[in-house]
This record gives structure tokens, C-alpha cells and sequence, in this order.
């Protein structure tokens, strides 16, 4: 299966060197060897669940892989297997199949001690923000979770720690005292993006993380998880449904339907040619908030809904709603084509 | 309008990120729920009140509880005996005050045992789930379909009565119920975002159960507990009052109404005492079991 | 135009664990025949209560109108009588919510549920009669093969199929206004676009009045004719849709349009949040309610409230900077 985007990665911020030190780096970081290998790396992944001898296929053979500081977007609406592909690739659910590789080692293969090293360096983002945090603790406590199970920091060092984080992610730092319930849910998502960043992790699975929260306070998390991946080079797996927000933090994109990778591409060419007749429909159907631009745009209405996943369509998952469909898409389940430079499609007409 | 009004606001406080609603933490505000409810607030004086009297009652007394006065026995409530006399001359009063100490010490002791045997066995039925669960599930209805009483009274036989055969034979199902509860707790918490952050931190299965499960269950942990406790009694009193209880000298309120019952057309003082303490416990108990489970899961409340 | 529902200086107010919350300040709005009207705003901003005052469907023994007049057709709706209200809840005015999942009766087969609203209001007409009809309104819908439909239960359904049941159930009477309370929050955007769809056909064809609140701009964008912003129990800008979006003047709504994420900009285009939260509504204030979060306050937004300004034909703002007394204001 061919990898998601082939980009060369920029290089991280090399902090403590001179500018001109910098200056170089980032000059002949297109000179670099292209290829790093990805820190993720995933192959034909595979999540069944088995519920009265049916099978629900939630992910039906994915691949893809993130680089490092680069954020990857996955892309789908509900049921379509996003958020049990960012589980399984922290290893929260049991894969059925296919692998997954960090650093090129397969994760099903690894020791629990090398598990729990990889927990170190993998962490993820809730959707939920009055779910993701533990009614009982405070804040500090909270933050400073990872750092009791890896017995980090201790001591004086350990509230140090918690007061920076906080900062880092726009608190004070006396409220490490308070409770979750005395916050709002804006604040709640920034302490459990400082929970996450605890450990220094290297990527972070964020799963719908501010679909919870109202507009006016989506761009403040937004903007505070890009200013934290220019700063520590963190990669993002971003998971979300919502394609106006992905294009702020995406290098990539992956468009997800029942299971499968319908489309993947660098994110300017996936807004301005979608080749899937899906991820046409998707960007279609998002309003702008522009009325006379609304007016003028070509609606492309899809009809029915997502069939089942106990029962996919044998062929291209989407060909029940496709408004191209043709027979040949019913019988024939179409591979991922490169349409151009690292863009791909699942179809047999794009 | 002053022109000067439409000027630009200059001297203005940041804008504060950190406004928090200010609170505490759980047992503080649960607490000071508890404190608002009235209700419980007197189930709870008067729960003290009865222990202090349990305690001390005796003190006051200068009978024995043991103490027959043949010539006066059945004698009405006087104030030579407070509650009157029994069958055998023994002052009600002292005996009712002995029975309180082992009514109260028999119930709380089976309902804290119930708690300790339940959340354990529930924490891990919940949190291991798969075969475990199943098998423990299995065990338990298997344990509670058995008769109450042929339990007790196997019991009896093989341990002779007495205070710690009958917590023991209380014991032996009463955590059932505790049991349930915390399972399914646990099992709704396994399900929130904020266990499956302590497992992507890397947490073991223990850290999760004591610091993160645990802790959440523990409004109908308290709540159950305190409502437990007045079955407990009442189960006491039930199988004292069938003669399988406490012996001779020694007395709780269901022997005492055992004797009484049979005298209840000529004297009955001697069951009613016992009676109302009996019922008033489990009435305070009650209340203040509502107004626990109210204060620490307001959801609860309509 | 004739106003179908005015909503004049609306108060109310909450009482929550012994703590009063104004969730209305004072709102004044109307609904014109044959419009769709937009109300947005943020969690907490007052605009389901709204909708559902005028529905009378507030809890009773925790909320109260402490001012204000609702009127639909000349009558004053705060006034009516239980009895009175219902022949108006349902019939002239419907409510679609916004979960589907939960506002409809598991233990009753769409067709009953359908047909109950329907003939409540109709008494006199025949089962068959109103079967064949509660068909026809899930054809109308785009519910596929209705008569087998008709006899299944809610949890058979997907979340768009339960929100046209859900529309169907609204417009069975032939309601004059339709309250649409976020009705397409909780559904995939490809569904969305459906249910906006079917709404606007019922506002065409059947000539029905919508009032459409949701927190999402660009659903306001796609489907309204004119547009209330909401913060903090309070209209702060009304205008037709076009104005709205052009020339925003009130400074939240100008500091949305700034921080919403949107499909038409580059990647590298900065969004800019509104920074601080909404206030507290248990406490009292004097002064702009968005004035701590205003990066254009004024010396008098501290002090007083801003009265509805008419900055233009049908455009109306909340804010001291729009007042004809300032002088400031670029006109």
C-alpha cells in the first residue's frame, strides 16, 4: 500500500543554536535525506468487532503514516471508523488484523515494557471535555499523572513541572488546586492537552478535540495546539469530522468512509481538486458563512444514508449514494490510484 | 450624553483567561449538601443521640442489666424503672440500653464487612470483566438463591450461637447487593474518557481501579452502605426474635421483643420499647442513607 | 409584511439550586410571514430558552417570564391559559429539537406518533383517513418506503431518518411557524444538508414560517432570510442575512466571523478567538455584557447598558459605538 504523502518533513526548531545555525538547518532541510522513516507507520489495519456472530467491520483495511511534527487529518463523519483507528493505533483497542509500526517496530510484537516506553512517547486528546477528566482530582494532579506513572519528576520538581504546563497551555498556575467542575470546557480541553504534553510526548492522537466546545473558543484551542507543534514538534493524528477545521492543522488529509480510505492528499490539493466523488460531496454539503456565495454554489446532495457496517456494499463501500455509480462499482472494490503528486483516490473513474 | 463617555475604555483589566467557578472538592461540597438537608440532619442527631445512649445509657442506670427484682417484675414504666420491668424483674431501661450496644455493633459491623467483601468483589468483576465476571456473577446468584434462613440456621448449628455467628451468617450474603452496585458502577465508568486517559498514560489496572474507579462509585458506595445497615439490623432483630439470636443474659432489642410479643395483651411496654428503637433506627438510617446518596450524586435528584 | 409573532422586551429567569439565572435580559424580535429567522449565538446565550417560551414549554415550578409579551396573532401568548395554549402548541406553532435520539417515544411506532399530533388538533377525523395522511407526510419528508415505516419503532431508525419523522410530526397540523431548535447539531454534514433541504422545501411549499437557532453561522448563511446574534440573553445585532455577514457592526459578531474556522480561506489564514467567556448570568451587572471581552470598548460600556440601535433600514445593533450621540460613529 503506498504511504500518505511522500513529503519531506521540515525539519524541527532547533532550539539553543545560534539564528544563523537555524538559518542553515532550515535551508538545507530540503537537502536532507528525503526519506525519514515515518513514526507511524500503519498497514492494512483492521478493527472487527464480533457481536451475535455478525461482524462489525469499523476499520476495513487502512494504511497511512505520520511523520514527525507533521499532522496527518483523518477525515469522516460518524461510523466511519476514525476514532477506533486513533484507539488501535495507541493500542486503547485490539487491531484484528493488520499492522502498526512506531519507530519501524511493530506494536503488537512489543514487550509491556516497551508498551509502556511507547506510552511515553504517544498520548492522546478527548473529545469530551467533561468526560476526559477525573471528577476527584485536582488539575495538578491531573497534569501530573504521567509523571507519576513513569516516575518522572518528583517533589518540588513535580510542581514546578505542573506550574509549566499550565502556562504552556494558557493557565495560571495557581489553579493546579481546582477541580474540574470549577472550569469551563475550554479550560478543561487545555488541561488535558497539558495532561497530554506531560511526558514530552513526540505525537498526540487528538480525537474531536474541540468539537465539544463552542465557536468562540475552537480557535483559541486551535491555535494553541498549532503554536504547540511549531514549538516542540509534536505530530498530530487529527481526527475530526469537520473539514473547515482540519485544513489549520493538516499537512495531509485522509478521507474516511465505512472503514476505509476513500482519498488522502497534501491539504491544499485535497480542497482544491477533491478527485473522490465522496470527498466532493463532503465539501459540497459544508456551508460557508457567505450568503451570496451559498447561493451560487453547486449543491451536490447526497441521498440515502451510510449503509450498515454490519453489511457493507461488496464493491466501493460508497457506490449506494454515489451519484457516478456504474456497475463495474458495485462488483469491484477500487485500490487507492495515484491521481497526482502524493494524492490518492479510491475509485474507478477518478 | 457627555462626549467624553464615547471615549475608548483605556485602563481595562486583562482579559482573564483563568475565571473559575469557584467551588471545592467533592467531599466539600458534598458535605455541605448533606448539611442543607434538614431531614438527614435530624436522622443524624438522632442516630448520635442513640449511640450516646448505647454508650453511656447504662451509666445512668443503677440496675444491671442482669438484675432481677422478682417481686416487681411486669411492673408498668415508674420512676423507679424508667421503661419498667420484664418478665424476670429486670429493669428495661438498662436492658434496652444493652441492647442498643449489640443491635448497633451487630449491624454496623455486617454492613461494614458487606462493604469490604462487596466493593472488592464488585472491583473486580468490573474491572477485569470477560470469564472472571462471568464466573463471579455466576457465584453470586447461585448464593443469593439460597434460603436466607437455612444458611443461619446451618450456621447455628455448626458455630452455637452468638454475636459473631449471627455477623457472619448477616455477612454471608448481605454483600450481594453491595456487590451489584459496584459492578455496575464500574462498568458505566469503564466507559468515560477520562479511564481510557489513564490507560493511554500507561497506568496499570490497579492505579486505575484505586485512583480513578473507585473513587467515582463512592456516592452509591456510602449510599448503599448506609442503607445496609438498618437491614442489617433488622435481620438481627428478626432472627433474635426467632430465638436464634444472642442468649441469655446477654440481650438485643429482637430478643427483647421476642419475649414481649407474648405479653403484649398485659404489658405491653415490653414490646413496644423495643419496637420504637427498633424502628427508629432503621427510620434514622434510612433518612440519612437518602440524604448521603442525594448529597454526593445530585444528578440523582429531579 | 405582516409581523406573524412579535417578542417584546422578554425577561426570564431561572432558579437553579437556589440561584437566580437571567437567561433572558430583554429581547425584542419579530417573525414575518413566509421568512426564515435566524437565531445564533453560543451555548449559555439565551436562544433555546427563547424558543421554548414561546412554546410555553418551560418548567414551570423553576422559571418564570418575569416582563415581556409574546403575541401571535394579535393575542399575548404569556396570557393564555394551559388549555388555550395547547390548541396553539402543535397546530399554529411546532418545535423540532435537537437530538432525535431522545425526543421521540421509544415505545411507539413512528405512524402512531405521527398520527397522535395530527389528530389531537383534528378530533373529528377517521383513523384511515389520518393513517393514509401520516403517510403521505413521511413521503413528503423523503423517508423511504413510508408504509413500511410507518409501522417502526424509533430505534430502527438513523439519527437523519428520526429527524424527518421528527419534521414530519411538526408539520402533520400545518403549522404557521416551525421552532427548529439546532435541529441539524447532532447529525453528520452530508445529513445535515438533506434536513436543510427538506426544511426549506416546507418553508416553500407549505408557505410555513421557520425560526432556525443554532450556534453554527454558515448553516444561518445557507438558510436564512434575516439573522439575530445572541450573548448573553440579549439580541446584540439584527439584520437581513446578506448585511449581517458583509458589514457586521456589533463586535461580537464581527469577532465570530474572525474566529470561525471556514472552508473558502488558505490554510495559513489566522483565526482569531474571541478571548475570555461569556459572563456569569447569576450575577447582575451593570454595563455591556460583552464589554470585558471588547477590544473596541468604550468609556460608557462599563456604565451602562447599550440600547437596540438602528444603524440602517432593518439592521440593528446593540452597541454604544453605533449611537447617534458618539462622536465616532463613521455613520
Amino acid at each position: 500500500m503506498s504511504p500518505v504523502g511522500e513529503n519531506i518533513p521540515k525539519i524541527l526548531t532547533i532550539r539553543g543554536k545560534s539564528p544563523e545555525m537555524q538559518e542553515n538547518a532550515l535551508n538545507n532541510s530540503d537537502t536532507i535525506l528525503a526519506k525519514m522513516p515515518p513514526l507511524i507507520s500503519v498497514e492494512e489495519l483492521r478493527v472487527h468487532y464480533l457481536s451475535d456472530k455478525r461482524s462489525l467491520k469499523a476499520v476495513d483495511g487502512i494504511s497511512f503514516s505520520l511523520h514527525e511534527g507533521k499532522t496527518l487529518g483523518l477525515v469522516g463523519e460518524s461510523g466511519c471508523g476514525k476514532s477506533t483507528t486513533g484507539k488501535a493505533v495507541l493500542q486503547l483497542e485490539q487491531p484484528t488484523g493488520g499492522k502498526i509500526l512506531f519507530r519501524g517496530t511493530d506494536l503488537a510484537l512489543m514487550s509491556s515494557k516497551e508498551l509502556f516506553a511507547f506510552r511515553r512517547e504517544s498520548q492522546m486528546i478527548f473529545q469530551d471535555p467533561y468526560a476526559s477528566l477525573n471528577p476527584r482530582m485536582t488539575a495538578g494532579d491531573i497534569i501530573a499523572e504521567p509523571l507519576d506513572i513513569h516516575r518522572l519528576e518528583k517533589g518540588s520538581q513535580r510542581t514546578t513541572r505542573i506550574h509549566e504546563l499550565l502556562q504552556l497551555v494558557g493557565l495560571s498556575p495557581h489553579l493546579a488546586s481546582r477541580f474540574p467542575h470549577e472550569f469551563s470546557g475550554g479550560q478543561r480541553q487545555r488541561i488535558g492537552i497539558a495532561r497530554a504534553l506531560a511526558v514530552r510526548p513526540r505525537f498526540i492522537v487528538c480525537d474531536e478535540p474541540i468539537s465539544a466546545l463552542d465557536v468562540s473558543v475552537q480557535a483559541q484551542i486551535i491555535n494553541l495546539l498549532k503554536s504547540l507543534q511549531e514549538e516542540m514538534g509534536i505530530a498530530y493524528l487529527f481526527i475530526t469530522h469537520d473539514l473547515r477545521v482540519v485544513k489549520y492543522l493538516s499537512t495531509e488529509i485522509a478521507v474516511m468512509y465505512l472503514g476505509h480510505i476513500v482519498e488522502s492528499a497534501p491539504t491544499e490539493e485535497l480542497y482544491k481538486n477533491p478527485a473522490h466523488p465522496y470527498t466532493q460531496a463532503l465539501l459540497a454539503a459544508i456551508p460557508l458563512p457567505d450568503p451570496v456565495q451559498e447561493r451560487k454554489r453547486n449543491r451536490i446532495v447526497l441521498k440515502d444514508e451510510v449503509p450498515s457496517p454490519y453489511a457493507p456494499p461488496p464493491g466501493c463501500v460508497f457506490c449506494t449514494r454515489c451519484p457516478f455509480a456504474q456497475p463495474i462499482c458495485q462488483t469491484e472494490r477500487p485500490v487507492m490510484r495515484q491521481i497526482a503528486s502524493a494524492h490518492y483516490a479510491a475509485c474507478h473513474f477518478a | 450624553m457627555d462626549p467624553d463617555h464615547f471615549l475608548p475604555l483605556c485602563s481595562r483589566q486583562p482579559i482573564v483567561q483563568d475565571q473559575v467557578v469557584a467551588g471545592s472538592s467533592y467531599w466539600k461540597e458534598s458535605l455541605r449538601r448533606l448539611r442543607a438537608n434538614r431531614i438527614a440532619l435530624l436522622g443524624i442527631g438522632i442516630l448520635i443521640f442513640l449511640g450516646l445512649f448505647a454508650l453511656f445509657g447504662p451509666m445512668l442506670s443503677p440496675y444491671e442489666h442482669y438484675e432481677m427484682h422478682l417481686p416487681m417484675k411486669n411492673s408498668p414504666p415508674s420512676s423507679k424503672f424508667i421503661f419498667g420491668t420484664d418478665e424476670l424483674g429486670r429493669d428495661m431501661y438498662t436492658r434496652t440500653c444493652h441492647g442498643a450496644r449489640i443491635s448497633l455493633f451487630v449491624g454496623i459491623t455486617a454492613a461494614f464487612l458487606d462493604l469490604v467483601i462487596g466493593v472488592a468483589v464488585g472491583a473486580i468483576a468490573g474491572c477485569v470483566g470477560g470469564k472472571w465476571d462471568e464466573a463471579i456473577m455466576r457465584t453470586v446468584d447461585i448464593l443469593y438463591s439460597i434460603p436466607h434462613l437455612l444458611i443461619v440456621i446451618m450456621l447455628m448449628v455448626v458455630m452455637g450461637p452468638g454475636i459473631f455467628t449471627i455477623i457472619i451468617a448477616l455477612t454471608f450474603t448481605g454483600w450481594i447487593g453491595m456487590a451489584r452496585i459496584v459492578r455496575g458502577q464500574i462498568l458505566q465508568l469503564k466507559q468515560l474518557d477520562f479511564v481510557r486517559a489513564a490507560e493511554a498514560l500507561g497506568a496499570s489496572r490497579g492505579r486505575i481501579l484505586l485512583r480513578h474507579l473507585i473513587p467515582n462509585a463512592m456516592g452509591p458506595i456510602l449510599a448503599t452502605m448506609t442503607l445496609t445497615i438498618p437491614t442489617a439490623i433488622f435481620a438481627e432483630a428478626f432472627l433474635s426474635f426467632l430465638g436464634l439470636g444472642v442468649q441469655a443474659p446477654a440481650t438485643s432489642w429482637g430478643s427483647m421483643a421476642s419475649t414481649g410479643v407474648y405479653a403484649l395483651r398485659f404489658y405491653p411496654w415490653r414490646l413496644f420499647i423495643p419496637a420504637t428503637f427498633i424502628s427508629l433506627t432503621m427510620l434514622c438510617f434510612n433518612l440519612v442513607g437518602d440524604g448521603i446518596r442525594d448529597a454526593f450524586d445530585p444528578r440523582l435528584r429531579t | 409584511m405582516s409581523n406573524l409573532l412579535e417578542v417584546e422586551d422578554l425577561h426570564i429567569c431561572f432558579s437553579v439550586l437556589g440561584q437566580e439565572v437571567h437567561a433572558l435580559r430583554g429581547i425584542n424580535f419579530t417573525l414575518r410571514k413566509g421568512e426564515i429567522l435566524g437565531i445564533a449565538g453560543e451555548s449559555g446565550c439565551g436562544k433555546s430558552v427563547a424558543a421554548k417560551a414561546i412554546m410555553r414549554l418551560l418548567p414551570a415550578h423553576s422559571s418564570s417570564v418575569s416582563q415581556g409579551k409574546i403575541f401571535y396573532n394579535g393575542q399575548n401568548l404569556l396570557k393564555l391559559s394551559e388549555a388555550e395554549m395547547r390548541s396553539v402548541r402543535g397546530k399554529e406553532i411546532a418545535m423540532i429539537f435537537q437530538d432525535p435520539m431522545t425526543s421521540l417515544n421509544p415505545t411507539k411506532t413512528i405512524g402512531a406518533q405521527v398520527m397522535e399530533g395530527y389528530c389531537l388538533h383534528r378530533p373529528e377525523i377517521k383513523k384511515q383517513e389520518a393513517k393514509h395522511y401520516a403517510i403521505e407526510l413521511l413521503r413528503q419528508v423523503g423517508i423511504p418506503q413510508p408504509e413500511e415505516r410507518f409501522l417502526a419503532y424509533p430505534h430502527l431508525f438513523s439519527g437523519g431518518m428520526r429527524q424527518r419523522a421528527m419534521i414530519a410530526l411538526a408539520i402533520a397540523s400545518e403549522p404557521k411557524i416551525l421552532l427548529a431548535d439546532e435541529p441539524t447539531t447532532a447529525l453528520d454534514v452530508t445529513i445535515q444538508a438533506q434536513i436543510l433541504d427538506l426544511l426549506r422545501k416546507i418553508a416553500q411549499e407549505n408557505g410555513t414560517s421557520i425560526i432556525l437557532i443554532t450556534h453554527d453561522l454558515s448553516v444561518i448563511a445557507n438558510m436564512c432570510d434575516r439573522v439575530a446574534i445572541m450573548y448573553a440573553g440579549k439580541i446584540v445585532e439584527e439584520a437581513p442575512v446578506d448585511v449581517l455577514f458583509k458589514t457586521p457592526r456589533h463586535p461580537y459578531t464581527q469577532g465570530l466571523l474572525h474566529s470561525i474556522p471556514r472552508l473558502d480561506t488558505p490554510r495559513d489564514h489566522p483565526l482569531v478567538p474571541i478571548e475570555g467567556r461569556p459572563p456569569n448570568l447569576t450575577k447582575t451587572f451593570s454595563g455591556c455584557a460583552f464589554c470585558p471581552r471588547c477590544s473596541s470598548a468604550l468609556r460608557i460600556c462599563t456604565a451602562n447598558d447599550p440600547p437596540y440601535i438602528s444603524c440602517d433600514t432593518e439592521h440593528h445593533v446593540a452597541c454604544w459605538r453605533e449611537h447617534p450621540q458618539n462622536p465616532h460613529n463613521q455613520g
